[in-house]
């Protein structure tokens, strides 16, 4: 039975939209009734876009190609050309960037009506932003998403370029060929961000290690875009170097992106171990406010273990 | 790897999974048991988080000034404390919390209990003699409970009840209720035992028994410890004593001693033989040696068989914890004459206490769920009762595990050290406020007659919550468990 689009707004007053897999926290800052105007579009908007999406599903689950068929959908747009600068030398099918690529389309239709001076739009992580120049926002990482713990913090101002912020590991809702506990991505979109940590956090991998579990991901889920490709379903104890070595392989993949203006920053994360791409745009948990420096540390101690 | 044919295709959203066995669609909501479509289950999360280091502390994460929804955060658990009620709850109890966001359709009945009928069992790991059995425990003067049956190398008493609650003086009351909540709270609370001695309990911290710290628990009865120590004996002292107001050890006359072949040494004890090297009652209950009211062991001892016993034989006095020992040599009257201990036996008084373990008070907080109290959670409170007898219905109290009591009602029992700070509360009526949850699918919730409608998305509770916290810290519980 098709249970139907649901939107609901939460005591302090922002909005929750949720439909099959698709869950959407939004909060819009302005005028109240410009407020009002970009919750009321994004709703209108919602409500069609995973029945626009699944009419398409079976192209989309296919490798990304630069020759290949082209979706007529405009959030499957987003993700075929968030995906297209990628699949370049590497897998990736335009799944890759569904959750950013529906964050972006709906910060896109809440901001055309109404003024705004910032919002987002926030799927699950994957995180659609909105700024005017003076505006910024504080994003914090969290690395395991079963043991929450803020591991650091960055600072996105209307004047970055930055408006799209994405989390990817195998610990996460979505299947990761690599082993990364979470690799955060800032990029000028969420789709590109969406995409951008798909591909780094699977270069966070030992190939062939024996802690390493990995299965195919049809065995999971008979209709993954991964097809046969083994998926990473298990990390055990690993040797610092073992963890430097994946972390380097993932930062090599991440300087790729950025040298070619897919991605702005990135930090990676590790067994309790973070490294940053494009450093100045991140803070660690050594930088974060006093206030949670206890707490942050003591986690992160217990991560390392 | 499942079979293909194992798969089930969910139809509740247009992405139209294929699910295998054991796992779940897309959505994280909808999974494939056994090859039925189910709503994931409600108590795998509550559970999983306890394991994952006990984050048990509810409404939401310290520490974190950007809105969780943003970061993806997990689930918290929601918990009673502070939930706030009314008396008598006759109204739906004030947080039943649907999450949905997370995936799973789970319904935690929150609420603070107001217990007239509760109290708390005390365990103090201790010998020593802290009063008769059935006599009066008193807080301030006032009595407040009793001393009941003795366990395994502790004192019991049990405080509070209804009597001393509600049936006694208004002071009497009134102190009991400062007692409970202030034991509850692992605060440390001072009693005495009509006829006994005056305890300091704090749980989860070793007992003071009339201004002396307890450290260790005995290791086993007196006649235990000569089992367990005859062999490390034997041919290094002529005989052993284990001093113990229970059960008084000798070791020439212990079937220990007996089947290592030791020498029979005329000793004569006072009290009541049970069996061969078994003494009950060797002298009244204290806080002396071997929880006995002495201090010199030779008072236990009522003389040597001249046939029998010989000028130079050695013995060796100890109490059950090790923490009392002495050595005698006999005169040539045959009179106990107390040397330097030897060496070779001082390992042996050593490893008696080494194996003795660290005494601690232990409180369990103990109350009911009252008619009322059920009904704050459904329009049908005995359906509740019967849902947790079922074990559809999970029961915690501040998220900690309880021990349901088997019959009528719902009646349990928590270990105190497990609830987060300032858990517990009261009213002037006089009674104890506690947190209890009552955790169910909220389609069970609805078949047992539960306020559905008033069931609130945690979400909801969260964002109130911090709303509230922004003029008030302090209403949060501190998070624990971490240790």
């Amino acid at each position: 039975m098709r249970i139907l689009p649901q939107q609901s707004r939460l005591p302090d007053g922002r909005l929750h939209l949720h439909d099959g897999p698709i869950d959407l926290i939004i909060e819009a800052f302005g005028e109240v009734a410009a407020v009002e105007t970009a919750y009321a579009a994004a709703w209108r908007r919602f409500a069609a876009i995973l029945d626009e999406l699944c009419a398409e599903l079976p192209l989309l689950r296919e490798q990304a190609t630069s020759t290949g068929a082209r979706p007529s959908g405009v959030v499957a747009r987003r993700m075929a050309d968030a995906v297209a600068p990628l699949c370049v030398a590497r897998f990736i099918t335009p799944m890759a960037a569904v959750a950013g690529a529906v964050a972006d389309e709906i910060l896109r239709v809440m901001t055309i009506g109404a003024k705004l001076r910032r919002a987002y739009v926030n799927n699950g992580g994957d995180i659609a932003l909105h700024l005017l120049p003076d505006e910024s926002f504080s994003i914090g990482m969290v690395d395991r998403p079963d043991r929450p713990s803020l591991i650091g913090s960055a600072m996105i101002s209307g004047r970055d370029s930055v408006r799209g912020v994405a989390t990817s590991g195998w610990r996460g809702r979505s299947f990761s060929r690599g082993i990364a506990d979470a690799v955060t991505v800032l990029a000028s979109s969420a789709a590109q961000a969406d995409a951008a940590a798909t591909l780094v956090a699977n270069a966070v991998d030992l190939p062939g290690h024996p802690a390493v579990g990995r299965t195919p991901a049809t065995a999971l889920d008979p209709q993954s875009d991964l097809g046969e490709r083994p998926v990473t379903i298990d990390v055990g104890p690993l040797a610092p170097h073992d963890i430097d070595d994946a972390l380097t392989a993932g930062l090599d993949e991440a300087e790729r992106l950025r040298r070619a203006g897919l991605l702005q920053a990135a930090a990676l994360r590790l067994c309790g171990r973070t490294l940053l791409c494009g450093a100045e745009a991140v803070q660690t948990a050594e930088r974060l406010p006093v206030r949670s420096k206890c707490e942050v540390g003591q986690r992160m101690e217990n991560l390392a273990v | 790897m499942a079979e293909p044919d194992d798969k089930i295709r969910c139809d509740a959203c247009p992405v139209l999974c294929y699910i295998r066995p054991g796992m779940t669609g897309a959505c994280d909501r909808y999974a494939n048991r056994d090859g039925e479509l189910v709503r994931v289950d409600p108590h795998v999360l509550l559970e999983r988080t306890l394991q994952d280091g006990g984050e048990v502390v509810p409404f939401m994460i310290p520490a974190r000034e950007w809105s969780g929804d943003i970061l993806n955060a997990p689930t918290p658990i929601v918990t009673a404390i502070g939930a706030g009620t009314t008396y008598p709850d006759y109204k739906p109890a004030p947080f039943i919390v649907s999450s949905k966001v997370d995936g799973i359709d789970m319904v935690t009945v929150v609420t603070e209990g107001i217990y007239s009928y509760c109290g708390v069992k005390l365990k103090i790991d201790t010998d020593r003699h802290l009063g008769p059995e059935c006599a009066t425990v008193r807080a301030k003067g006032e009595p407040v409970g009793h001393v009941t049956t003795g366990e395994y190398g502790s004192q019991m008493l049990s405080l509070g009840g209804v009597n001393h609650l509600t049936h006694g003086g208004k002071k009497e009351g009134r102190v009991t209720c400062e007692t409970l909540l202030d034991l509850c709270s692992r605060k440390a609370v001072e009693l005495t035992v009509d006829g006994g001695a005056t305890v300091i309990v704090q749980a989860g911290l070793p007992p003071v028994v009339n201004g002396e710290t307890e450290e260790r628990m005995r290791v086993g009865c007196g006649s235990a410890t000569i089992g367990m120590f005859a062999k490390q004996w034997y041919g290094k002292v002529d005989e052993v004593v284990v001093v113990d107001d229970h059960i008084t050890g000798v070791l020439s006359e212990h079937q220990a001693g007996k089947l290592l072949g030791a020498r029979d040494t005329g000793i004569k004890m006072k009290g009541r033989r049970s069996t061969p090297g078994r003494y009950f009652h060797v002298a009244e209950p204290g806080t002396g040696w071997g929880g006995a009211n002495i201090s010199d062991p030779l008072e236990i001892v009522a003389g040597f068989d001249k046939k029998v016993a010989w000028s130079g034989l050695t013995m060796l006095m100890v109490s059950t914890t090790g923490e009392q020992h002495a050595f005698y040599r006999l005169d040539d009257s045959l009179n106990p004459i107390e040397a330097p201990l030897p060496d070779t036996l001082r390992v042996s008084v050593e490893r008696i206490r080494e194996n003795c373990e660290p005494a601690l008070c232990s409180v369990l907080f103990m109350g009911g769920a009252g008619g009322s109290l059920r009904a704050g959670v459904t329009e049908n409170p005995v359906r509740l009762t019967r849902s947790v007898r079922q074990a559809l219905t999970t029961v915690t109290a501040g998220g900690a595990p309880v021990i349901v009591w088997p019959g009528g009602g719902i009646t349990f029992m928590v270990d105190v050290t497990l609830l987060p700070d300032n858990a517990f509360g009261y009213v002037p009526t006089p009674a104890i406020v506690a947190p209890i949850e009552f955790t169910m699918r909220l389609d069970d919730y609805a078949v047992l007659g539960g306020h559905v409608d008033h069931v609130r998305p945690l979400q909801d509770i969260l964002d109130e919550r911090r709303k509230k916290s922004a003029d008030r810290d302090t209403m949060l519980a501190p998070a624990r468990g971490e240790a």
